[in-house]
């Protein structure tokens, strides 16, 4: 990991362009598309649960199983915990000094980013087919 | 350089290079530009809780009416409520400071006279949302 000491190359002349680590802006570029694309799905999503609230089981579970409902709430889901799971990650290096506990925090992320996902998907179509 | 330092007294770092800090927000004088960076990640921790709180209800309906009901009597609680308008409050300051953070990253809004005026906008913008939509809340529940 320690910088080559033998090149004449200096500290910023290395870190210029792709950076460092020569790689890192698809961090940067997923964080900013899912946060674009979170604007009028997120939007929908409290819209929708503000117009529901109070409804009982028959009208809610009633409108999950509307195709539109099940494809836009599974792809909110998706980018939300897409874009969610990137910010901790960034939280967690920021914050998060301990060796250990840094290196488990950012593999059980995107780990329970996805169980997340899919137990979310597995409601939606429960609820959709099987209700 | 890695030559002096292994043989000078100094014991090498475990890192070569100092590398950059987050800022310590204990020490870092509070200004409405710097707290709006750190609440735009509190609420972005808080809304990731908000999203497990989703799925929960998700669950919920998914298990049936009973679950349903019982989810939702909780969200009529008091503690329920208070969750509910914390993660309203989180949802639109995230979503508006977002939109803020977007437009500086395409190189818009970064004169400091600015910075403020549009800081200022997502908090007023933040209560507005936020009211307006448990006003509309609360009409759909017949409250009015």
């Amino acid at each position: 990991m320690s910088a080559p000491a033998k090149s004449l190359r200096s500290s910023l002349g290395r870190a210029r362009g792709l950076g460092s680590a020569h790689e890192g802006v698809h961090h940067w570029w997923g964080q900013r598309m899912s946060a674009l694309a979170l604007i009028p799905l997120s939007l929908w999503l409290v819209a929708s649960l503000v117009c529901y609230a109070g409804a009982d089981y028959a009208a809610v579970s009633e409108w999950l199983s509307r195709p539109l409902t099940l494809g836009a709430l599974g792809l909110t889901f998706l980018i939300t915990v897409y874009h969610a799971v990137l910010g901790l990650q960034v939280v967690v290096e920021d914050y998060i000094h301990g060796q250990p506990t840094k290196l488990i925090l950012l593999i059980l992320l995107p780990m329970g980013g996805v169980a997340l996902v899919v137990a979310a998907i597995v409601s939606l179509l429960v609820i959709a087919f099987a209700g | 350089m890695a030559e002096s330092l292994s043989n000078g007294a100094q014991p090498q770092s475990k890192q070569p290079h100092p590398r950059p800090l987050s800022p310590h927000l204990q020490v870092y004088k509070p200004q409405l530009t710097s707290i709006t960076s750190i609440l735009h990640r509190f609420s972005g921790i808080a809304l990731s809780a908000g999203v497990l709180y989703l799925l929960c209800w998700l669950l919920a309906v998914a298990q049936g009416a009973e679950a349903f009901d019982r989810l939702q009597d909780f969200n009529g609680s008091i503690i329920g409520r208070l969750l509910l308008l914390g993660w309203t409050v989180a949802f639109f300051y995230h979503l508006l400071n977002g939109i803020r953070h977007l437009a500086w990253d395409a190189g818009f809004g970064f004169e400091l006279p600015t910075a403020y005026k549009s800081g200022y906008a997502v908090l007023i913008g933040t209560a507005v949302l936020t009211i307006t939509a448990w006003v509309v809340g609360y009409f759909q529940m017949g409250a009015f």
